[in-house]
């Protein structure tokens, strides 16, 4: 700190007062910098989440504070064909969404990774879907799934006279479910492919070439170097994926809002209608909690599952 | 140049041997390259350019496909938007959602740089655990948390009130913007602290003079990251928020435009590339930030 000293007069600092000094004291800076945001975190994640988990096993109501009724939603859930929908749907929803994708995402990506002109302002328009409101965008989704003027019946019935008839999307559940799905893929893509491409643009090429005088065929470049330099991110990237879309929410209320006949329920808008909606905030909250075990398992199997590859062929971490 | 070559073939051509590599020009590029990323372009930008051309078509037009190619739009019309900014309290939702986005924004930028700061400069026993805390609130899917939420946001008087938005997006920003700036932290070189230390300098000045200058992209990249989220966030809008007047625009337009078993296709759809504007021309200002900060979050 600014002693005074005795040499020369510059460096004679005024005596800092005792606010500069307490601030300049470590364990007491280290308490203030933390204390906004582990603040707000506490109050506003911790809590709730643990509020969340009290709330599953209570009756209470909107404006009416429950009391424990131990087990009794869960048991409900259990025999509630409706969650049940949901948790089916749910589990579709994700693994195809997810297996869609990561399948179009890397190969966008393997794409993007060539040299071709135009490169930076095509990878602009690509993270589009993902920049702009996906309530917004799932608007517009809805619009080109509209029964009498989608524009894809148009094409398939007016231009292409593929069908005879319109393409009924959201009017029967198996088609609406896809319909939701495709809509996630779209959405999902421009994510998935930027920070994958991020990861290719990381592997070294003397590694290719390596593999070429070696007499690898392209397949096999791709299948030993490529894919696995790339599992570290995308363990990560899928773990991500898989948790926002397993909790999705949006697009499911923006396009069907769980119709048709309730068959597109995701849990997190079943929870949506049943808490808030209905005002059962009990039954809402628990099942809500009831997507935390899939979520920590997938978790697990995604992270682990892809991320033991890695360092069982010991490789750097880059 | 020959590792443009690798790439490019290693990519491109999944079964073809390597001594074909001369092939891979021409027709066999435009096969494999330019066609798929062409139908790529023109599947990911469709539902935009379906967006914008609907909000422009007069009501005639958007229900006749017979006499119109729907493809185009024969006369346009600002009616929609007319209607949207007149007749409704667009501007109002619009004017609420940037007030939330730029006061959470500012909020969670101002706790993580704090956090990140403590947490890579300061270092004490325990700061990685305290990342990694922060870290796994960032995998705690809001759609987990709204209901008790909404309850803690009862009890604190904020139900309805913008000023609940505020407090709580940042459980989604802050993990996200603390990572970021770690990130951003550690590749500034200690030695310029310690330098600074040496000289007399307070913990504060070291942050306020040295440290935040040199990090002002990745504080950038948080900021602009911070506001897209806030404004496209929409879960919580949804169960905070009652009165018309308070809404932010994705959840005014789909809870105030859709209205009725005929939906206004035109002026939902003029509000949805209003409500998509901001975001867009934000992003096409600050392309490459969100492309690092993307891409650098997940490296994390």
């Amino acid at each position: 700190m600014s002693v005074t000293t005795l040499s020369s007069p510059t460096l004679i600092h005024r005596q800092p007062n005792w606010l500069v000094r307490l601030f300049d004291y470590k364990p007491f800076l280290i308490v203030m910098c933390l204390a906004p945001a582990i603040g707000l975190l506490t109050v506003f994640l911790t809590y709730p989440l643990g509020l969340g988990i009290w709330l599953a096993f209570t009756d209470t109501t909107i404006g009416r504070k429950g009391e424990f009724i131990g087990l009794e939603n869960f048991q409900y859930l259990l025999t509630d064909s409706l969650w049940w929908n949901a948790v089916f749907y749910s589990v579709v929803y994700t693994g195809i969404a997810t297996f869609g994708k990561f399948a179009l995402g890397f190969w966008l990506a393997l794409l993007l990774n060539n040299h071709f002109p135009f490169k930076s302002l095509l990878r602009a328009i690509i993270l589009l879907p993902w920049i702009v409101p996906t309530v917004l965008s799932a608007l517009a989704f809805w619009w080109i799934y509209d029964p009498q003027f989608s524009i894809i019946s148009y094409l398939l019935v007016d231009v292409l006279h593929w069908k005879s008839s319109n393409v009924d999307f959201l009017g029967s559940p198996w088609p609406a479910r896809f319909s939701l799905i495709a809509a996630n893929i779209w959405r999902g893509i421009p994510f998935v492919a930027i920070s994958l491409l991020a990861g290719l643009q990381t592997i070294s090429p003397s590694l290719y070439e390596a593999a070429m005088l070696d007499g690898a065929s392209a397949w096999q470049r791709f299948r030993y170097i490529t894919f696995p330099m790339m599992m570290p991110i995308l363990a990560i990237v899928m773990t991500f994926s898989i948790i926002f879309t397993f909790t999705d929410f949006q697009l499911v209320y923006a396009i069907t809002r769980g119709g048709p006949g309730n068959s597109t329920h995701l849990l997190a808008t079943l929870a949506f209608q049943r808490g808030i909606a209905g005002g059962e905030l009990g039954e809402g909250a628990a099942i809500a909690v009831s997507m935390i075990p899939f979520l920590v398992f997938a978790t697990l199997f995604s992270y682990f599952g892809l991320a033991r590859r890695k360092w069982q062929q010991g490789e750097a971490n880059d | 140049m020959t590792d443009a070559v690798a790439q490019a073939s290693t990519v491109t051509d999944a079964k073809a041997a390597p001594d074909t590599m001369a092939w891979d020009s021409g027709l066999r590029r435009l096969m494999m390259i330019y066609l798929p990323l062409g139908c790529f372009v023109l599947i990911l930008l469709f539902p935009f350019y379906w967006m914008a051309i609907t909000s422009f078509k007069p009501n005639a037009e958007l229900m006749n496909y017979r006499e119109h190619n729907p493809f185009w739009i024969s006369s346009p019309t600002l009616a929609h938007i007319k209607h949207l900014l007149f007749d409704t309290a667009y501007p109002r939702w619009l004017w609420t959602t940037m007030l939330v986005a730029i006061g959470a924004t500012t909020l969670s930028l101002v706790a993580s740089t704090l956090a990140a700061y403590a947490i890579e400069r300061l270092r004490f026993r325990g700061s990685p655990y305290v990342g990694l805390g922060i870290y796994l609130a960032y995998l705690v899917p809001p759609s987990i948390l709204f209901i008790p939420l909404a309850t803690v946001v009862v009890q604190f008087g904020l139900f309805d009130s913008p000023l609940a938005l505020i407090l709580v997006y940042p459980t989604f920003l802050v993990p996200f913007c603390t990572w970021l700036l770690i990130g951003y932290f550690k590749s500034i070189p200690y030695e310029l602290e310690e330098c600074a230390l040496v000289d007399g300098a307070t913990r504060l000045q070291i942050l306020r003079r040295i440290t935040l200058p040199l990090a002002v992209p990745g504080l950038i990249s948080a900021g602009i990251f911070s506001f897209t989220l806030s404004w496209n966030e929409f879960i919580y809008a949804l169960a905070f928020i009652q009165s018309g007047a308070n809404k932010t625009v994705p959840v005014a337009i789909l809870t105030e435009l859709v209205t009725g078993d005929v939906y206004q296709w035109g002026a939902l759809m003029a509000g949805s590339l209003l409500g998509s504007l901001p975001v867009a021309i934000f992003y096409s200002l600050f392309v490459d930030y969100y492309v690092s900060s993307l891409t650098g979050a997940v490296k994390e």
